[in-house]
Protein backbone atom coordinates (compact mmCIF):
# COMPACT_ATOMS: atom_id res chain seq x y z
CA UNK A 1 0.00 0.00 0.00
CA UNK A 2 1.08 3.70 -0.10
CA UNK A 3 2.85 3.63 3.42
CA UNK A 4 5.35 0.91 3.11
CA UNK A 5 8.92 1.59 3.71
CA UNK A 6 11.79 0.24 1.62
CA UNK A 7 14.86 -0.90 2.72
CA UNK A 8 17.65 0.47 1.05
CA UNK A 9 20.19 -2.21 0.09
CA UNK A 10 23.64 -1.06 0.21
CA UNK A 11 26.35 -3.36 -0.60
CA UNK A 12 29.80 -2.24 0.01
CA UNK A 13 32.80 -2.27 2.63
CA UNK A 14 31.86 -1.81 6.29
CA UNK A 15 32.98 1.10 8.13
CA UNK A 16 34.00 -1.08 11.21
CA UNK A 17 35.32 -4.76 9.45
CA UNK A 18 35.87 -4.26 6.09
CA UNK A 19 34.16 -7.07 4.96
CA UNK A 20 31.75 -7.03 1.95
CA UNK A 21 28.23 -6.45 3.34
CA UNK A 22 24.98 -5.26 3.30
CA UNK A 23 25.37 -2.29 5.15
CA UNK A 24 22.94 0.05 6.95
CA UNK A 25 23.36 3.44 8.26
CA UNK A 26 24.86 3.47 11.74
CA UNK A 27 25.14 7.01 13.88
CA UNK A 28 27.83 7.14 16.46
CA UNK A 29 28.45 10.55 17.92
CA UNK A 30 26.80 12.28 15.27
CA UNK A 31 28.50 11.02 12.48
CA UNK A 32 26.84 8.88 10.02
CA UNK A 33 29.05 5.41 9.20
CA UNK A 34 28.18 2.51 7.32
CA UNK A 35 27.86 -1.18 9.23
CA UNK A 36 27.31 -4.65 8.17
CA UNK A 37 24.84 -6.02 10.05
CA UNK A 38 27.20 -7.86 12.47
CA UNK A 39 29.23 -4.96 13.65
CA UNK A 40 25.89 -3.11 14.06
CA UNK A 41 24.53 -5.19 16.73
CA UNK A 42 28.25 -5.09 18.05
CA UNK A 43 27.44 -2.02 18.73
CA UNK A 44 24.23 -1.93 19.71
CA UNK A 45 25.08 -4.05 22.58
CA UNK A 46 28.69 -1.68 22.81
CA UNK A 47 26.31 1.17 23.47
CA UNK A 48 24.07 -0.69 25.78
CA UNK A 49 26.98 -1.28 28.44
CA UNK A 50 28.48 2.17 27.62
CA UNK A 51 25.33 3.50 29.22
CA UNK A 52 25.14 0.84 32.23
CA UNK A 53 28.69 1.71 33.04
CA UNK A 54 28.03 5.12 33.11
CA UNK A 55 25.12 4.56 35.27
CA UNK A 56 26.79 2.20 37.92
CA UNK A 57 29.68 4.77 37.98
CA UNK A 58 26.95 7.11 38.88
CA UNK A 59 25.26 5.29 41.47
CA UNK A 60 28.93 4.31 42.90
CA UNK A 61 29.55 8.12 43.10
CA UNK A 62 26.37 9.14 44.83
CA UNK A 63 27.09 5.71 47.23
CA UNK A 64 30.75 6.81 47.83
CA UNK A 65 29.51 10.87 49.09
CA UNK A 66 26.80 8.72 51.46
CA UNK A 67 29.54 7.03 52.69
CA UNK A 68 31.86 9.67 52.93
CA UNK A 69 29.10 11.89 54.64
CA UNK A 70 28.28 9.02 57.35
CA UNK A 71 32.12 9.16 58.28
CA UNK A 72 32.57 12.77 58.66
CA UNK A 73 28.91 12.91 60.94
CA UNK A 74 30.53 10.25 63.22
CA UNK A 75 32.80 12.85 63.99
CA UNK A 76 30.50 15.70 64.71
CA UNK A 77 29.87 14.55 68.65
CA UNK A 78 29.77 18.55 69.36
CA UNK A 79 29.42 22.22 68.19
CA UNK A 80 32.48 24.14 67.97
CA UNK A 81 30.71 27.01 70.10
CA UNK A 82 30.01 24.62 72.74
CA UNK A 83 33.79 23.37 72.99
CA UNK A 84 33.66 27.47 73.89
CA UNK A 85 31.19 27.71 75.80
CA UNK A 86 33.21 29.08 78.36
CA UNK A 87 35.43 31.41 76.78
CA UNK A 88 34.65 35.12 77.48
CA UNK A 89 32.84 37.18 75.64
CA UNK A 90 34.16 39.65 73.25
CA UNK A 91 33.84 43.24 74.05
CA UNK A 92 32.54 46.08 72.04
CA UNK A 93 35.29 46.86 69.74
CA UNK A 94 36.44 50.32 68.22
CA UNK A 95 38.07 49.92 64.81
CA UNK A 96 38.35 52.79 62.77
CA UNK A 97 39.65 53.80 59.35
CA UNK A 98 42.95 55.15 60.15
CA UNK A 99 44.49 55.65 56.60
CA UNK A 100 42.47 55.99 52.77
CA UNK A 101 44.68 55.43 50.29
CA UNK A 102 43.40 57.19 47.02
CA UNK A 103 44.96 56.79 43.58
CA UNK A 104 43.48 53.71 41.33
CA UNK A 105 41.28 55.08 39.12
CA UNK A 106 38.97 52.63 39.10
CA UNK A 107 37.83 49.10 41.36
CA UNK A 108 40.36 48.10 43.25
CA UNK A 109 40.51 44.08 43.15
CA UNK A 110 43.17 42.35 44.94
CA UNK A 111 46.29 43.48 47.32
CA UNK A 112 48.84 42.17 49.86
CA UNK A 113 50.79 42.81 52.61
CA UNK A 114 54.50 42.85 52.46
CA UNK A 115 56.56 40.98 55.44
CA UNK A 116 57.32 44.15 56.68
CA UNK A 117 54.00 45.23 57.62
CA UNK A 118 53.64 48.87 56.16
CA UNK A 119 53.95 48.34 52.64
CA UNK A 120 50.85 47.18 50.84
CA UNK A 121 50.32 45.88 46.98
CA UNK A 122 47.17 46.24 44.75
CA UNK A 123 45.75 46.38 41.72
CA UNK A 124 42.58 47.55 40.17
CA UNK A 125 40.12 47.04 36.64
CA UNK A 126 41.87 49.93 35.17
CA UNK A 127 45.43 48.12 34.54
CA UNK A 128 47.23 49.72 37.54
CA UNK A 129 49.55 48.13 40.29
CA UNK A 130 50.56 50.36 42.44
CA UNK A 131 52.75 49.23 45.92
CA UNK A 132 52.27 51.67 48.73
CA UNK A 133 53.45 52.59 52.10
CA UNK A 134 50.72 52.55 54.37
CA UNK A 135 52.12 54.27 57.20
CA UNK A 136 52.73 57.48 54.95
CA UNK A 137 50.02 56.72 52.40
CA UNK A 138 53.14 57.45 49.39
CA UNK A 139 53.16 55.65 46.57
CA UNK A 140 56.51 53.98 45.90
CA UNK A 141 55.83 51.91 42.54
CA UNK A 142 53.17 51.76 40.11
CA UNK A 143 53.29 50.09 36.74
CA UNK A 144 50.46 49.80 33.91
CA UNK A 145 49.86 46.11 33.24
CA UNK A 146 49.12 45.84 29.30
CA UNK A 147 45.27 44.27 30.17
CA UNK A 148 42.53 45.24 32.36
CA UNK A 149 41.03 43.84 35.45
CA UNK A 150 44.13 42.52 37.52
CA UNK A 151 42.50 40.32 39.47
CA UNK A 152 45.44 39.03 41.81
CA UNK A 153 48.47 40.36 42.99
CA UNK A 154 51.09 39.30 45.25
CA UNK A 155 54.16 40.59 47.55
CA UNK A 156 57.13 38.27 47.44
CA UNK A 157 58.54 37.62 50.43
CA UNK A 158 61.93 39.26 50.05
CA UNK A 159 59.77 42.55 49.20
CA UNK A 160 61.72 42.86 46.31
CA UNK A 161 59.26 41.72 44.51
CA UNK A 162 55.66 41.70 43.17
CA UNK A 163 53.49 39.38 41.01
CA UNK A 164 50.14 40.34 39.30
CA UNK A 165 47.50 38.97 36.51
CA UNK A 166 44.42 38.91 35.46
CA UNK A 167 42.69 39.02 31.87
CA UNK A 168 45.87 38.18 30.34
CA UNK A 169 45.74 34.71 31.51
CA UNK A 170 49.39 35.05 32.87
CA UNK A 171 51.09 35.66 36.23
CA UNK A 172 53.91 38.16 35.88
CA UNK A 173 56.76 38.86 38.41
CA UNK A 174 57.34 42.61 38.20
CA UNK A 175 61.12 43.27 40.61
CA UNK A 176 60.95 46.11 42.43
CA UNK A 177 63.53 48.98 41.85
CA UNK A 178 64.06 52.56 43.33
CA UNK A 179 66.17 53.75 40.62
CA UNK A 180 64.05 56.32 39.68
CA UNK A 181 65.59 55.82 35.66
CA UNK A 182 64.44 51.92 35.63
CA UNK A 183 61.36 51.90 34.09
CA UNK A 184 59.53 48.74 36.25
CA UNK A 185 58.26 47.18 33.37
CA UNK A 186 61.04 46.95 31.15
CA UNK A 187 62.10 43.96 33.76
CA UNK A 188 58.81 41.97 33.47
CA UNK A 189 59.02 38.05 33.82
CA UNK A 190 56.03 36.12 32.67
CA UNK A 191 55.67 33.04 34.76
CA UNK A 192 52.43 31.61 34.46
CA UNK A 193 50.39 31.05 31.52
CA UNK A 194 46.94 29.64 31.97
CA UNK A 195 44.03 29.34 29.74
CA UNK A 196 41.87 31.55 31.02
CA UNK A 197 42.00 34.64 33.52
CA UNK A 198 44.11 34.48 36.39
CA UNK A 199 42.00 34.94 39.80
CA UNK A 200 44.88 34.54 42.59
CA UNK A 201 48.38 33.76 43.05
CA UNK A 202 50.84 33.70 45.69
CA UNK A 203 54.67 33.27 46.11
CA UNK A 204 55.22 29.92 48.24
CA UNK A 205 58.05 30.92 51.18
CA UNK A 206 60.55 31.90 48.82
CA UNK A 207 60.75 34.27 45.73
CA UNK A 208 61.31 31.47 43.56
CA UNK A 209 57.93 30.05 43.54
CA UNK A 210 54.47 31.03 42.63
CA UNK A 211 50.74 29.32 42.97
CA UNK A 212 48.47 30.33 40.86
CA UNK A 213 44.62 29.84 40.45
CA UNK A 214 43.15 30.30 37.00
CA UNK A 215 39.08 30.59 35.21
CA UNK A 216 40.42 27.70 33.45
CA UNK A 217 39.43 25.23 36.66
CA UNK A 218 43.08 24.58 37.63
CA UNK A 219 45.73 25.79 40.00
CA UNK A 220 49.32 25.32 39.01
CA UNK A 221 52.88 25.82 41.09
CA UNK A 222 55.54 27.61 38.55
CA UNK A 223 59.45 27.84 38.68
CA UNK A 224 60.02 31.85 38.58
CA UNK A 225 63.34 32.06 37.07
CA UNK A 226 62.43 29.57 34.16
CA UNK A 227 58.69 30.09 34.15
CA UNK A 228 58.68 26.44 34.33
CA UNK A 229 55.59 24.49 35.01
CA UNK A 230 56.59 22.38 38.06
CA UNK A 231 52.85 20.44 39.19
CA UNK A 232 49.22 21.10 38.04
CA UNK A 233 46.37 20.54 39.95
CA UNK A 234 42.91 19.40 38.18
CA UNK A 235 39.64 18.96 39.87
CA UNK A 236 37.42 21.68 40.11
CA UNK A 237 35.04 21.36 37.77
CA UNK A 238 34.77 25.37 37.07
CA UNK A 239 36.93 28.72 37.57
CA UNK A 240 39.15 28.38 40.36
CA UNK A 241 38.29 31.89 42.25
CA UNK A 242 41.09 31.97 45.32
CA UNK A 243 43.88 29.78 46.68
CA UNK A 244 45.47 29.88 50.14
CA UNK A 245 49.09 28.64 51.33
CA UNK A 246 49.16 26.99 54.41
CA UNK A 247 51.17 27.87 57.13
CA UNK A 248 54.85 26.78 56.38
CA UNK A 249 55.06 24.87 59.88
CA UNK A 250 51.85 23.10 58.89
CA UNK A 251 53.36 21.32 55.70
CA UNK A 252 53.02 21.62 51.88
CA UNK A 253 49.58 22.15 51.48
CA UNK A 254 47.44 24.87 50.10
CA UNK A 255 43.78 25.20 49.81
CA UNK A 256 41.67 26.56 46.88
CA UNK A 257 37.87 27.50 46.23
CA UNK A 258 36.07 27.79 43.05
CA UNK A 259 32.66 28.25 41.04
CA UNK A 260 32.19 24.57 41.38
CA UNK A 261 31.14 25.41 45.31
CA UNK A 262 34.04 23.36 46.32
CA UNK A 263 36.67 24.01 48.90
CA UNK A 264 39.97 21.29 48.25
CA UNK A 265 42.74 21.03 50.04
CA UNK A 266 45.67 19.55 47.87
CA UNK A 267 49.19 18.13 48.15
CA UNK A 268 51.64 20.51 46.68
CA UNK A 269 54.30 17.74 45.39
CA UNK A 270 52.25 15.13 44.30
CA UNK A 271 49.52 17.54 42.70
CA UNK A 272 46.47 15.26 44.07
CA UNK A 273 43.52 16.73 46.34
CA UNK A 274 43.94 15.53 50.27
CA UNK A 275 40.10 16.36 50.91
CA UNK A 276 37.17 18.23 49.30
CA UNK A 277 34.54 20.09 50.99
CA UNK A 278 31.18 21.02 48.99
CA UNK A 279 28.71 22.64 51.62
CA UNK A 280 28.40 26.18 50.56
CA UNK A 281 25.60 27.33 48.24
CA UNK A 282 27.19 29.17 45.83
CA UNK A 283 30.92 30.43 44.00
CA UNK A 284 33.68 30.25 46.95
CA UNK A 285 34.98 33.75 46.83
CA UNK A 286 38.01 33.38 49.08
CA UNK A 287 39.77 30.70 51.38
CA UNK A 288 42.06 31.44 54.03
CA UNK A 289 43.75 29.54 56.28
CA UNK A 290 43.42 29.37 60.29
CA UNK A 291 46.79 30.86 61.93
CA UNK A 292 47.69 27.55 62.91
CA UNK A 293 46.81 25.41 59.95
CA UNK A 294 44.52 23.12 61.50
CA UNK A 295 41.51 24.92 59.73
CA UNK A 296 40.32 27.56 57.35
CA UNK A 297 37.27 29.90 56.38
CA UNK A 298 35.66 30.41 53.54
CA UNK A 299 33.70 33.49 52.13
CA UNK A 300 31.07 32.85 49.57
CA UNK A 301 28.18 34.26 47.13
CA UNK A 302 25.90 32.18 49.41
CA UNK A 303 26.31 35.28 51.80
CA UNK A 304 27.63 33.39 54.57
CA UNK A 305 31.33 32.78 55.66
CA UNK A 306 32.64 28.72 57.57
CA UNK A 307 35.32 26.76 58.73
CA UNK A 308 36.13 23.73 58.10
CA UNK A 309 38.15 21.40 60.46
CA UNK A 310 40.87 20.15 58.37
CA UNK A 311 41.35 17.15 61.11
CA UNK A 312 37.87 16.29 61.93
CA UNK A 313 37.36 16.47 58.28
CA UNK A 314 34.14 18.79 58.21
CA UNK A 315 32.39 22.31 58.44
CA UNK A 316 32.16 23.11 62.25
CA UNK A 317 31.02 26.59 61.92
CA UNK A 318 28.52 29.08 59.67
CA UNK A 319 28.96 32.93 60.05
CA UNK A 320 25.45 34.08 58.68
CA UNK A 321 22.61 35.92 59.85
CA UNK A 322 19.51 36.24 57.90
CA UNK A 323 19.71 40.14 57.57
CA UNK A 324 22.79 39.51 55.25
CA UNK A 325 22.63 38.73 52.01
CA UNK A 326 25.56 40.10 49.84
CA UNK A 327 28.18 37.94 49.13
CA UNK A 328 31.38 37.45 50.72
CA UNK A 329 34.41 38.57 48.77
CA UNK A 330 37.19 38.30 51.22
CA UNK A 331 37.71 36.51 54.84
CA UNK A 332 41.03 36.98 56.40
CA UNK A 333 41.74 35.45 60.43
CA UNK A 334 43.07 38.06 63.37
CA UNK A 335 46.59 36.87 64.67
CA UNK A 336 45.12 34.52 67.39
CA UNK A 337 42.06 33.31 64.92
CA UNK A 338 39.60 34.61 67.43
CA UNK A 339 37.94 37.04 65.14
CA UNK A 340 37.31 36.47 61.41
CA UNK A 341 36.92 39.62 59.10
CA UNK A 342 34.75 39.53 56.27
CA UNK A 343 33.97 41.79 53.09
CA UNK A 344 31.48 42.10 51.38
CA UNK A 345 29.27 43.15 48.72
CA UNK A 346 26.87 44.98 50.59
CA UNK A 347 29.84 47.64 51.04
CA UNK A 348 30.37 46.35 54.79
CA UNK A 349 33.01 44.54 56.49
CA UNK A 350 31.57 42.16 59.07
CA UNK A 351 33.75 41.22 62.03
CA UNK A 352 32.49 37.66 63.78
CA UNK A 353 33.75 35.73 66.70
CA UNK A 354 35.43 32.45 65.40
CA UNK A 355 34.20 30.32 68.59
CA UNK A 356 31.39 31.62 68.97
CA UNK A 357 29.63 32.23 65.91
CA UNK A 358 28.72 35.53 66.70
CA UNK A 359 29.19 38.89 64.95
CA UNK A 360 30.60 41.50 67.13
CA UNK A 361 31.24 44.31 64.85
CA UNK A 362 29.95 45.70 61.64
CA UNK A 363 32.25 48.59 59.60
CA UNK A 364 30.95 51.11 57.49
CA UNK A 365 32.84 52.67 55.32
CA UNK A 366 33.80 51.80 51.85
CA UNK A 367 31.44 53.29 49.44
CA UNK A 368 30.71 49.98 47.21
CA UNK A 369 31.45 46.53 47.22
CA UNK A 370 34.41 45.36 49.75
CA UNK A 371 36.84 43.08 47.18
CA UNK A 372 39.69 42.14 48.99
CA UNK A 373 40.44 41.92 52.91
CA UNK A 374 44.19 41.14 54.41
CA UNK A 375 45.19 41.29 58.20
CA UNK A 376 49.01 42.83 58.43
CA UNK A 377 51.70 40.25 58.67
CA UNK A 378 51.86 41.75 62.38
CA UNK A 379 48.13 41.48 62.77
CA UNK A 380 48.53 45.36 63.89
CA UNK A 381 45.87 46.70 61.30
CA UNK A 382 44.05 44.97 58.26
CA UNK A 383 43.37 46.77 55.27
CA UNK A 384 40.65 46.38 52.83
CA UNK A 385 40.32 47.18 48.93
CA UNK A 386 37.39 48.24 47.06
CA UNK A 387 35.52 48.98 43.79
CA UNK A 388 35.02 52.52 45.29
CA UNK A 389 38.88 53.40 44.00
CA UNK A 390 40.05 53.12 47.38
CA UNK A 391 41.89 51.11 49.86
CA UNK A 392 41.31 51.45 53.84
CA UNK A 393 44.05 50.60 56.79
CA UNK A 394 41.68 49.56 59.91
CA UNK A 395 43.15 49.61 63.61
CA UNK B 1 41.20 20.66 32.17
CA UNK B 2 37.70 19.03 32.76
CA UNK B 3 36.42 20.03 29.47
CA UNK B 4 38.83 17.67 27.42
CA UNK B 5 37.97 14.45 29.50
CA UNK B 6 34.31 12.56 28.37
CA UNK B 7 31.33 11.95 31.24
CA UNK B 8 32.45 8.71 31.67
CA UNK B 9 36.45 9.76 32.85
CA UNK B 10 35.15 12.45 34.70
CA UNK B 11 33.43 10.02 37.15
CA UNK B 12 35.75 7.57 37.13
CA UNK B 13 38.19 10.11 38.54
CA UNK B 14 35.45 11.44 40.95
CA UNK B 15 34.86 7.95 42.04
CA UNK B 16 38.69 7.34 42.46
CA UNK B 17 38.88 10.49 44.12
CA UNK B 18 36.06 9.90 46.35
CA UNK B 19 37.54 6.34 47.39
CA UNK B 20 40.59 7.73 48.83
CA UNK B 21 38.49 10.65 51.07
CA UNK B 22 36.30 8.16 52.25
CA UNK B 23 39.25 6.81 53.94
CA UNK B 24 41.07 9.82 55.46
CA UNK B 25 41.95 9.54 59.15
CA UNK B 26 39.33 11.76 60.97
CA UNK B 27 39.30 13.54 64.33
CA UNK B 28 36.52 14.23 66.79
CA UNK B 29 35.13 17.89 66.67
CA UNK B 30 35.36 17.66 70.83
CA UNK B 31 39.08 17.25 70.55
CA UNK B 32 39.92 19.40 67.42
CA UNK B 33 37.73 21.65 68.55
CA UNK B 34 39.18 22.28 72.06
CA UNK B 35 42.59 22.89 70.06
CA UNK B 36 41.63 25.46 67.98
CA UNK B 37 40.02 26.93 71.48
CA UNK B 38 43.42 26.67 73.46
CA UNK B 39 45.12 27.96 70.10
CA UNK B 40 43.23 31.19 70.24
CA UNK B 41 43.34 31.51 74.62
CA UNK B 42 47.44 30.95 73.82
CA UNK B 43 48.00 33.50 71.25
CA UNK B 44 45.35 36.05 72.30
CA UNK B 45 47.45 37.88 74.46
CA UNK B 46 49.51 38.65 71.23
CA UNK B 47 46.50 39.72 69.21
CA UNK B 48 46.66 43.31 68.61
CA UNK B 49 43.40 43.95 66.48
CA UNK B 50 41.34 41.77 69.55
CA UNK B 51 43.13 43.21 72.54
CA UNK B 52 43.10 46.91 71.43
CA UNK B 53 46.42 49.34 70.98
CA UNK B 54 47.50 52.29 72.79
CA UNK B 55 47.14 55.29 70.92
CA UNK B 56 50.44 55.85 71.18
CA UNK B 57 52.25 52.59 70.21
CA UNK B 58 49.61 52.21 67.29
CA UNK B 59 52.11 52.56 63.56
CA UNK B 60 48.58 53.88 62.25
CA UNK B 61 47.25 56.42 64.42
CA UNK B 62 46.00 60.07 63.31
CA UNK B 63 49.16 61.91 61.80
CA UNK B 64 49.34 65.46 63.90
CA UNK B 65 46.82 67.33 65.21
CA UNK B 66 45.73 68.70 68.53
CA UNK B 67 43.56 66.71 70.68
CA UNK B 68 41.06 69.05 72.25
CA UNK B 69 39.42 67.62 75.04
Amino acid sequence: MCDQTFLVNVFGSCDKCFKQRALRPVFKKSQQLSYCSMCAEIMATDGLHENQTLASLKSEAECLKGKLEEERAKLHDVELHQVAERVEALGQFVMKTRRTLKGHGNKVLCMDWCKDKRRIVSSSQDGKVIVWDSFTTNKEHAVTMPCTWVMACAYAPSGCAIACGGLDNKCSVYPLTFDKNENMAAKKKSVAMHTNYLSACSFTNSDMQILTASGDGTCALWDVESGQLLQSFHGHGADVLCLDLAPSETGNTFVSGGCDKKAMVWDMRSGQCVQAFETHESDINSVRYYPSGDAFASGSDDATCRLYDLRADREVSIYSKESIIFGASSVDFSLSGRLLFAGYNDYTINVWDVLKGSRVSILFGHENRVSTLRVSPDGTAFCSGSWDHTLRVWA
Amino acid sequence: MAQELSEKELLKMEVEQLKKEVKTPRTLISKTGKEIKDYVEAEAGNDLLLKGIPEDKNPFKEKGGCAIS
